[in-house]
Parts: C-alpha cells; structure tokens; sequence
C-alpha cells in the first residue's frame, strides 16, 4: 500500500529561540532549521513499514518555503521515494495546511496517512487531526504502535492516564508520538541517492485551496522571566527554606 | 456571547483542567454551557451542575461515546455547534484529539492552547515550548478553543445549572474503541498536584526511580519524570512532564537528577517553587530553580525523607 508522510521544516529544537524587537515573529536568519523531530517519526514509522514489505511507496510532502526542499531531501534519505513541495513564502496556518493536504491526497490516494503529532514551533497540534476530518477519514493521534490487519489498522495511543487501543478502518490519519519508534540517522550513501529521487514543486493556486490565514498575530513576546535562585548547601537547609521562606510544605 | 465548553470527566466526576477551562471561558463573558458527553455519564452531569458559572449543563449519554472516540464526539459536539460563539474544551489528551476535528468541519482555524483572554476574540498562547507567547486574533465566526489549565484556575463550587438531555449522534462507524490501560496510583494527579517530585535521567533505573516514592509519600506529591526517563523505561509514558508531555504548574516544583532539556521546562517552568538536585553544576535547570543543591541525588533524597520527618 501507499502512505503519505508530512515533514515539516522547524527551528532547530535545540536552538534558543529569539523574538525580533518589533514583536513581529521570531528570528530565523542564519537559525539552524531540520525537520520536526515528530515529522522526523513519522517518516521513520513509513519506512520501517516499507522494509516490514507492508508498504509499497512512500510519498513525503512538505509545504513552505523553497528551502522546505532540503526537508523532503532529508525524509528521502531516511527512506521515502518521492516529494512534494507545495511552495509558499508565507507560513500556512493549521487549515490551511489540512486543505493542501486534503487536495493532495484525494490525487495520491494513499491508504494511511502518517504525521507528527505536532510541530515544535508553533504547538498547535492540529494538522493530524483536520487532515481527517476533511477526508472524512478516521484519525488516531499520538500513536506509540499500528499494526496493520487488511483494512483496518490497530492502535495503540499515548493518553494521560497511560495508553489506549483502537481500531480504525482504512484509509485514515495516524500522527506520531515520541515512542513510536528511534529514527535513524542519514548516511552519506542515503543522502546522494536522495538528491536524485523525483521532487515536484507545487503552487496552492493549482490546488484550488484558499490559505488566507485566519488568525492575525498581533504581537510576539518574550515569556515573563522567573526571579534568580539560591544554591542551598544540603537536605536541611532546603527543607528549612521550603518551611520558612518558600512556605510550600 | 454563548459558550460551550466541552467536559472531559470519567463517567464519574469532571478531570481536573474541566474546571480551569470554566474559569477561561467565563472571561470570554457570555453564558457558559457544559457538555458531558460519555457512556454512563449522569453523575458528571450532576458534577457539572454545582460549578460555579455554569449556567446549562448538556449530557449525552450513550455507548458510541464511550473512550470519547474522536468522529463520535465530534458528530455531537457539531450537531449543537451553530448555537455557540465559542467552543472550548481543555488541551488535554482528549481536546487535543477531537477539537481540531470539529474546527476542521466548522472551517475555522482552531486556537490552541491558550493562557490568556485578551478579549472575545484575541488570545495569548505559548508557542516554541513556552519560550514565545505569541498574541493571536481570530477571524472565524465561531471559535475554537483549547485551554492551558494550568493558566486558570479552577472554578469553584456554588453553582445550580440546569441539566437537559442532548440527543446522541450515531456512531460515525469508523473506528473501535478497544479499551485503555491506565497507571495505577494512589497518588495525586501529576496535573492537579500541589506538588510535584519529578526524576530524569539520572535516576539510572527504573529500580532507583523508585528512591522517589518515599520523598513523594511525605510530601503528598504526584510523582512526574522527563522524556529521558520515560525513553529509558524507568516509568510509563503518563508519567511525562514536558512540551509534548504533561504541562504542570504546582506550588512545588522538585526535579531530581534533571538537567533541564528545553522541552522539559516547557512543562513545568510556571510552577511557583522549583526545587533542582542535580550533583552537575552546569544543569540548566539551576537557571530557573528557586533553590538547587549541587549534590549527588541519592544521598540527598533519602537526606530530604529524613529532615521531612
């Protein structure tokens, strides 16, 4: 079977994040960008599939920025056999990005769809979920397994009490948790053949979708700073602390 | 204004963030309207009924809600979607899993996890993992959104609400719902917790994880761990506090042998006190701890159990 995968192009999860001075957004200059470690899973899950012999292709789509291209190159290396880029200069926002999706989809007519279960830049955790809606596709968020039976597809998700198991029927949506699996690292080797795996670049226009964004972003700000600390010598000065000046216990 | 606000409750009583997610919804100003959707829900329904500010209390019970299956929940909350202004629901592992489905249908662009109502239409939310909050003004007709709880606080008793019955949507027939294994504890929630005791990696094992239970049983605390300790094995995934994981902000704060990941402050840097124990002096936490030792872990815990008497 066919699975679409998503890669999103993030700041560098372990790079401090700075806000520009006017408030307008954050600054990306010269930032060291990769693909979002949960897009990053996903794509791992679709080729650990395709080497179980359960998948046949894997289609990566990746929606922004020209450079958006070194993301798709990156989920080739890992594995997957062809890109889309639908290029934009400006960011999509979570429907928007569900509508290109959705578009694509409907002409790739995968029969699993896997995501991150949520970009590291702007939290949303949104994506996923709007794809399958929109599809009228069943959706299973936060997955830490999938095994696939013929047409349906067994679950087991992350939730707050600790895990769930469901079944969905085929096609559907699944985005990644953290324990799904470890992503591998790109080899050198992976990285050239990835450089001539086939690529299309597309326009939103010849999708047909409307990605005027919907929320305006009127300000961008640093979080209020937390007051400095003291070190405390050992366990009784800190509880003596804890009583008498923190007053917590 | 009208608002929904949809609960999440385990048949019984409402889950702790249901409440903080009145309290965000009643600054929207406007009559709030909770729903209780589930199987065998009736006592969340009477649960609902007592909160302050609550003013009508939707239940629908039947069994294609029970595990709150996303298409079910979403086919319900639609059918009664045209009479709200705002539908908000805590950003729980529940509302994180439908909302985005009932906004995709509404077509409208969903406001995640927000902190702050600035007004009707404009919401502060924390973006890259709380270290950017960003100002947002929506648009839609309708909004949709999910709430930070640990942002707002809970909304006390005092309230009489009247009930009606909400007539159940059918089954959307496209997934199961096969059941869940839930943690075990006869400790706090981590996300209701006054206080929290949290382990990293530097625990080790899931054996010495459990250095931790004694300070927790004196303290009365939840007990968390951060993502490294989840990846090692040393305790189940519920127990994450983090971007990705739970987002918690307890009166105190105690993070053992965490050095301090982005990611992980993320979840826990609006807590009031933070305790750190690190034996690295370099630990990025120290940089947000209101107190921190510079010591090895396991003799400072079973020192902290002895001094708590």
């Amino acid at each position: 079977m066919k699975v679409l995968v998503t890669a999103k192009r993030v700041i560098d999860p372990y790079v401090k994040v700075r806000v520009k001075s006017d408030g307008t957004g954050v600054e990306t200059a010269n930032i060291k960008m990769t693909i979002n470690p949960f897009c990053e899973i996903a794509v791992e899950q679709a080729v650990r599939m395709k080497e179980a012999g359960i998948v046949t292709e894997i289609v990566v789509v990746s929606i922004g920025a020209p450079q958006c291209q070194e993301t798709i190159r990156t989920a080739m290396a890992m594995g997957a056999d062809r890109g889309i880029l639908v290029e934009m200069a400006e960011e999509a926002q979570p429907l928007a990005v569900a509508k290109l999706l959705k578009a694509i989809i409907e002409k790739e007519q995968p029969r699993l769809v896997i995501m991150g279960k949520q970009a590291i830049d702007d939290d949303s955790n949104q994506c996923g979920q709007m794809v399958a809606a929109l599809l009228g596709w069943p959706q299973a968020t936060h997955i830490s397994n999938v095994t696939i039976n013929g047409d349906t597809a067994d679950i087991t998700r992350e939730i707050d009490g600790g895990l769930e198991k469901l079944t969905v029927n085929l096609p559907a949506v699944v985005t990644a948790d953290l324990r799904l699996n470890e992503p591998r690292y790109v080899t050198l080797p992976n990285i050239m053949k990835a450089k001539k795996k086939p690529l299309e670049n597309i326009k939103p226009d010849a999708l047909g979708v409307d990605v005027k964004p919907r929320l305006k972003t009127l300000n961008v700000a640093e979080p209020a700073s937390r007051s400095a600390g003291v070190k405390v010598a050992d366990a009784k000065e800190l509880v003596a602390k804890l009583k008498n000046e923190a007053r917590v216990i | 204004m009208a608002i929904l606000v949809i609960a999440e409750h385990d048949g019984k009583n409402l889950k702790p963030g249901t409440t903080n997610t009145i309290t965000a919804a009643g600054k929207l100003g406007g009559d709030v309207t909770v729903l209780v959707a589930g199987h065998n829900c009736a006592e969340a329904g009477a649960a609902a009924v007592k909160i302050k500010g609550v003013a009508k209390v939707l239940v629908s019970d039947a069994p294609q809600f029970e595990g709150a299956l996303a298409e079910n929940i979403t086919a319900l909350v639609l059918s009664v979607a045209k009479n709200y202004t705002h539908i908000v629901a805590p950003a729980t592992g529940m509302g994180k899993n439908f909302m985005p489905r009932v906004a995709a249908l509404l077509d409208v662009q969903q406001i995640s996890d927000i902190s702050s109502v600035v007004s009707a239409d404009t919401f502060v939310r924390p973006t890259y993992a709380g270290n950017v909050m960003t100002t947002v003004q929506s648009s839609d007709a309708i909004k949709v959104i999910t709430v930070r709880a640990t942002a707002f606080d809970p909304a006390g008793d005092g309230g009489s609400a009247a009930v009606e019955t909400l007539a159940a949507t059918s089954a959307a027939g496209l997934s199961k719902f096969n059941g869940q294994e839930l943690t075990k504890s006869v400790r706090p929630e981590l996300t209701a917790a006054r206080i929290i005791v949290s382990g990293g990696r530097g625990m080790g094992s899931a054996e010495n994880f459990k250095i931790l239970e004694p300070l927790a049983d004196k303290l009365g605390a939840a007990v968390g761990a951060s993502r490294a300790a989840v990846d090692s094995g040393f305790v189940p995934n519920d127990y994450q506090v983090g971007q990705t994981g739970k987002i918690v902000a307890p009166e105190l704060y105690v993070a053992v042998g965490i050095s301090g990941a982005i990611q992980h402050l993320a979840g826990m840097k609006d807590s009031k006190v933070i305790v750190a124990i690190n034996k690295d002096a370099e630990a990025p936490l120290f940089s947000i701890a209101s107190y921190w030792i510079v010591d090895d872990l396991f003799k400072v815990v079973p020192e902290l159990v002895t001094e708590l008497g």
